[in-house]
């Protein structure tokens, strides 16, 4: 059996808040108390070993794009990333809303990606917010959580249905909150900046209107629920209250509010076109918060690929999103030089929380747990060039950001991942 | 005299020196264009291409008289029947024209922005003939112009801005530009024709007519939109009117010398009286589209020298 001794490491344990330095011994591709005396020794010179992250919420755009990205460019974008587990959305083409989708991108996965991939499936045919999916055998065949993204289901009948058939089959529930009316058509969030550059906006009561419904109706059906991509303060308190009544709800966000505002737009740059759009320095400054106290459980990349052409259009037109599997460690990390969030906390919401929430292994430095690893210099300065992205699409708003952070080494059970064999990197 | 600039994209980014120097030399070429002789020779050999993705009469015929009294060979291209219909992106057409070597692009297209876009991948000037609901800088100067010879300064003067003020462009570039030179800016409208967000751009926000007209020095009026009224913004045109149109008695609250503008093209009983329009004792919207022609000719012989003096390897 294959053994491994990560010597001399500061141990990044999510169940811990100290930090204090020593060795990680893996056997068979497990965490264990010790390690025969043959184990593999990798020096590691006091850099931060911390479980691997777990990515709730990853575009892989595959079927359907996969000029954009497919499940092996991801799976190396990950790798790089410090990313050991993609859990992926449906929101591809076709969605993902059958056992026969489900089976097809699950055998990608399997064959192209290095590392875990989990697979999340559509709560509604076609995400069209009319009719539930086979939430029992999509559940059989592999998915982890439902939910039809950044789609409403608006007919609020269907949502209770579908909520009610999954909370009797134990299924997470994930939606995007907004109130489609108001939010429809904005590209920015409402306020000065947005006035002034002449864009539609939102206000982020559209996000706090939308947890609202969604929290009645959780409250009424008993559904386990997570909100994901919060953006905004308004929407914090319902999550509060939600929570103190013991419903069974979670949350997420994603980096990019963490760490940027609506102001990082500037001159119509579109890769800072996001949905929901970049809020304002006080929603951000929330956020952190939230997440540093509990209330947010989950950071997340949501990694969402874009090609050249759908970016190089007046802001309106262009696509949403932006690709962060390989920016989110480092992005994370501006919040822990920061000062807003310790190490430890930031795994608790990057690895711990996303793999209880969602079932999943790992997440932990605990013996017994699999030993999927991310190894890191959180001082190591950098200049992001989006061209050397693993993703097939460089839509990262990170372009020529000056940052702290890097992975060093990525293991995924036992088995390092990255740097790449057919690399020539340190270490 | 200052104008530092290689494209005129918007007013924000100028200074109150370059909305000086553009006002001083606009108000030469008004007296070239009411002369007998209209013709100057400072885009002679230019090429000027007017691009208009978005209809337009008065300011594409404004801008072509400007290019045209100057010298410039200018083209005007229909976009709305053009390669774009077609699916070449913005960028592209970009791109096409500017390998034919114009020297000044004038763009007008209905999405913010835009025009920003086009202006980082052309070599030549390129002038904002209006995007989205971003800006209109040449109507801001020629409002600004119109003022200063209305009132002798552009300073220290009560300006209400009324009407839909959340999808208009020249409402913007009015704001920023009068703001720049330290006027006192009221918007007057319905609230829900007022963008988020307007109360921190230095100016008082009022939906009373008496109360923003309030010894006013210079009433603005906007048009209202009414292909953008589908959403339901105001219930009627004549509840509108009645609120918010301007007429006799509403601009009684004003200074008795205030003057009345009107960018056009006016929705006479709706949001402007027709016989207060036409009195040219208050209204000085026909002298608005005169400025207009001049202002833009200033604007584009100031950018001609720019691109001149980089070609030459001054710093610009």
């Amino acid at each position: 059996m294959s053994a491994t001794i990560f010597r001399g490491a500061q141990l990044i344990d999510p169940d811990h808040d100290d930090t204090g330095v020593g060795d990680l011994c893996v056997v068979g591709g497990v965490i264990a108390n010790e390690a025969p005396d043959d184990a593999v020794v990798i020096d590691c010179a006091g850099l931060c070993l911390a479980p691997g992250i777990i990515d709730v919420g990853v575009k892989v755009s595959e079927p359907g794009e996969r000029h954009k990205e497919s499940y092996r460019t991801a799976g190396r974008a990950a790798a790089a990333g410090g990313v050991t587990t993609m859990v992926t959305r449906p929101d591809t083409d076709p969605a993902i809303d059958t056992p026969e989708v489900l089976e097809f991108v699950t055998r990608r996965a399997r064959e192209t990606a290095p590392v875990r991939v989990a697979h999340m499936a559509a709560l509604t045919k076609g995400r069209d917010g009319r009719e539930m999916v086979e939430v029992g055998f999509l559940s059989d065949a592999g998915a982890v959580a439902f939910t039809d993204c950044d789609r409403v289901i608006t007919d609020t009948k269907v949502f209770a249905r579908a909520l009610t058939y999954a909370q009797s089959l134990d299924a997470l529930v994930i939606a995007h909150p907004q109130d489609p009316g108001l939010s429809r058509g904005a590209a920015a969030t409402s306020g000065k900046f947005a006035s002034l550059r002449g864009l539609p906006a939102v206000s982020p009561m559209a996000e706090r209107l939308g947890l609202e419904r969604d929290l009645a109706m959780v409250e009424m059906t008993g559904a386990a629920y997570h909100a994901d991509n919060l953006s905004s303060a308004a929407a914090l308190p319902a999550l509060e209250r939600a929570k103190s009544a013991g419903l069974n709800v979670s949350a997420g966000v994603n980096i990019h509010h963490l760490t940027l505002n609506e102001l990082d737009v500037g001159d119509y740059r579109t890769f800072f076109k996001l949905k929901p759009p970049l809020r304002s320095e006080d929603d951000r400054l929330a956020l952190v918060e939230a997440v540093a106290s509990g209330l947010i459980d989950i950071i997340s990349s949501m990694h969402t690929p874009q090609d050249e052409e759908s970016k190089r259009l007046p802001f309106e037109e262009a696509a949403s999103g932006a690709v962060a599997l390989e920016t989110l460690l480092p992005a994370s990390m501006r919040l822990y030089h920061a000062g807003a969030l310790s190490l430890p906390q930031l795994f608790r919401a990057l690895s711990a929380n996303p793999a209880k929430r969602l079932g999943l292994s790992g997440g932990s430095l605990t013996p017994g747990a699999p030993a999927d690893l991310v190894l890191f210099d959180p001082d190591a300065p950098f200049v992001l060039d989006r061209f050397t992205l693993q993703s097939k699409s460089k839509n990262t708003p990170f372009d020529e950001a000056r940052m702290q952070g890097r992975v060093k080494g990525t293991w995924v059970n036992g088995a390092q991942v990255f740097p790449f064999s057919d690399d020539h990197a340190d270490l | 005299m200052t104008f530092a600039k290689r494209h005129l994209l918007g007013i924000e980014p100028l200074s109150p020196d370059e909305i000086r120097t553009l006002l001083d030399v606009s108000d030469q070429y008004v007296d070239l264009n009411r002369s007998d002789r209209k013709s100057g020779q400072a885009l002679a050999g230019k090429t000027q291409i007017n691009m208009f993705f978005e209809n337009s009469t008065r300011t594409q015929a404004s801008f072509e008289i400007a290019g045209l009294r100057l010298g410039a060979h200018v083209m005007n291209m229909a976009m709305q029947a053009s390669s774009i219909k077609k699916g070449e992106t913005l960028i592209d057409t970009a791109l096409t024209l500017n390998a034919m070597h114009p020297d000044l692009l004038v763009v007008r297209h209905p999405q913010s922005g835009a025009v920003n876009l086009l202006a980082e991948k052309v070599n030549c000037a390129v002038l904002n003939a209006g995007d989205g609901r971003h800006e209109h800088p040449t109507q801001a100067l020629l409002d600004a112009l119109t003022i200063r010879r209305a009132k002798g300064r552009l300073h220290r003067l009560t300006i209400a801005i009324c009407g839909d003020i959340a999808h208009s462009r020249v409402a913007r570039s009015n704001i920023l530009l009068l703001g720049k030179m330290e006027n006192r800016v009221r918007l007057v409208g319905p609230p829900t024709l007022i963008p988020s967000g307007a109360a921190d751009w230095g100016v008082e926000v009022t939906d009373d007519m008496s109360a923003g007209l309030a010894d006013a020095d210079v009433v603005m009026m906007l048009r209202l939109q009414k292909e953008r009224m589908d959403g339901g913004f105001i219930p009627s045109e004549r509840e509108y009117y009645h609120r918010f149109g301007l007429d006799p008695a509403k601009l009684r609250a004003a200074k008795p010398d205030a003057i009345v503008m009107h960018p056009g093209p006016m929705n006479r009983g709706v949001e402007i009286d027709g016989t207060l329009a036409d009195d040219i004792n208050r209204s000085v919207i026909q002298e608005q589209v005169e400025m207009g022609v001049a202002v833009r000719m200033a604007a584009m012989d100031l950018l001609a020298r720019n691109v001149a003096a980089e070609a030459e390897g001054v710093m610009v």
